[in-house]
């Protein structure tokens, strides 16, 4: 390997390489993957030079820490937390210059959940699908990073963006979704429709890329059927039979048999990737 | 044939039974070579259904359905893919005694059989293969293995399939195939795509690959 890399020296709780996914092979069993949260992933690659869809590092919670072998402008987005070089802080959200074998660290996220680390070039495993995404369902892409692993570079092209503040998301009180429902809100009595809607639901910490868990008042169905499995989509709201429901996020599977009684608007769902566990949360039907 | 809408930007279009919709989903691969079909990211057929994600006007598309009549699916190369397989999995006794006959004709009638894959999921390059009939419809096992291993041949409900790779699963194994069925830097990374024929080929151990 060249030297244009970093070294791994804390992988973190769960530190993925993410970039927008991969389209167009979900009828052969493929995720999409990607991102959890996309304009995070986006504004960091921008603040860097990068292609918006260059594949960056999502952690999880807790941080991680790299020694890049060459100089490197890197940016933190997403979760808010400390940055910094050699124990020195620097900016969040911002381009910020790293000296060849100088350590960034990432810290745990103040609020939220996952942080985008981009760095100038982007990161350069060799793409699956073309995409460099992890796939913690079907394992596609690389495996989560390990402390002492060496992760490949691109070579820089961009000039990183002159931006030097970046507003910083503050905590949200609840996590509200707007949901359509639909297509088998019809599985489902006025009764559990109206659960859905009025009633508040919890973040379970059993969430994961996946799908976002929930705790609260289960949804009864009206057809005690099987339904035949059927394609999902990104934002889906499943209900497996303990009734509590399921919102699928980017490493859902690509079909499934438990119906879905709503799907949660695309722009509400980087919200839900940055939602900890507890969280309450508000599902909010919008006509179409 | 009924379009529910799925969010914003998808359909789900449901039809009446498997050969319909397998008919639908010939219709609208033609209809995207001819480029008759307007931009769809993800066309994902399934049992009954086949879903249509990241279309611009979902609504606009669903009331185009009505004016569409189902050609003959179109004569896409008949191509049939032969999977070597030892007919040596753990189940083969249990499915012996489902079906009511002897493991022998286990691998007879599965072997006579000509499977066609009706969807993919659960697992990259995971094909569920129907073709042979409800009658040998047979349930998952109680308790899922924690790992079946790659190649395995499975049955589960009316469905055939074979495991891309090692994973945990509760169909029942009959046999196993040294076929690779998923491999990332082939086009397509999938053996088994829907609409793909397949046969079954009896072998002795050590011949089943192909």
């Amino acid at each position: 390997m060249t030297d244009r890399a970093f070294g791994v020296v804390r992988a973190g709780a769960l530190t993925t390489v993410q970039d927008l996914g991969r389209y167009g092979h979900a009828h052969l069993g493929v995720p999409r993957s990607g991102a959890l949260d996309p304009p995070a992933l986006r504004l960091a690659n921008r603040l860097v030079g990068n292609p918006a869809g260059a594949a960056a590092l999502e952690t999880t919670v807790t941080g991680c820490a790299v020694r890049p072998r060459r100089p490197a402008v890197v940016a933190v987005t997403g979760a808010p937390c400390t940055v910094s070089v050699d124990g020195r802080p620097v900016a969040w959200g911002a381009a910020v210059r790293v000296p060849a074998g100088a350590v960034l660290d990432i810290g745990p996220a103040v609020h939220g959940l996952r942080a985008y680390v981009a760095f100038g070039g982007g990161i350069a495993v060799e793409p699956v699908l073309g995409s460099r995404s992890t796939d913690l369902l079907s394992g596609l892409g690389p495996a989560p990073l390990r402390d002492g692993e060496a992760v490949p570079l691109g070579p820089p092209a961009g000039r990183a963006a002159p931006v030097d503040w970046t507003p910083v998301p503050s905590p949200p009180a609840e996590l509200v979704l707007r949901i359509r429902l639909g297509p088998r809100d019809d599985w489902f009595g006025a009764g559990a429709l109206r659960t859905l809607a009025t009633r508040g639901y919890r973040v379970s910490s059993a969430s994961n890329r996946i799908g976002l868990r929930t705790e609260g008042p289960p949804l009864e169905r009206a057809v005690p059927d099987e339904l035949p499995s059927e394609g999902m989509v990104t934002g889906a709201v499943q209900v497996p039979p303990d009734g509590r429901p399921v919102v699928f996020l980017a490493d859902h599977p690509t079909t499934g048999g438990y119906p879905v009684v709503a799907v949660v608007l695309e722009r509400d769902l980087p919200a839900a990737a940055q939602a900890a566990p507890g969280t309450p949360v508000r599902f909010v039907p919008v006509r179409r | 044939m009924r379009a529910l809408p799925v969010g914003e930007r998808a359909l789900l279009v449901e039809l009446a039974d498997g050969e319909a919709t397998e008919a639908f989903h010939a219709e609208l691969l033609r209809r995207r070579a001819e480029g008759t079909l307007p931009p769809v990211g993800e066309i994902v057929p399934a049992a009954r259904t086949v879903l249509l994600d990241g279309l611009d006007d979902p609504a606009g598309f669903a009331a185009g359905l009505d004016g569409w009549r189902s050609r003959a699916p179109l004569g896409r190369a008949e191509e049939t893919v032969a999977l070597p397989v030892r007919y040596d999995g753990p189940d083969l006794a249990d499915v012996a005694a489902l079906w009511g006959v002897r493991e022998d004709d286990v691998v007879r009638i599965h072997s006579a059989a000509e499977f066609r894959v009706a969807f993919c999921g659960f697992a990259p390059g995971f094909g569920y293969l129907t073709g042979l009939g409800e009658r040998y419809s047979v349930p998952r096992r109680a308790t899922p293995r924690t790992a079946v291993p790659a190649g395995s041949v499975g049955l589960a409900g009316p469905y055939t399939g074979v495991y891309p790779r090692s994973s945990p699963g509760g169909w029942q194994l009959i046999g196993t195939t040294d076929t690779v069925l998923w491999d990332p830097e082939r086009a397509p990374a999938a053996l088994l795509t829907p609409g793909t024929r397949v046969r079954f080929v009896p072998v002795d151990d050590g011949m089943a690959a192909s």
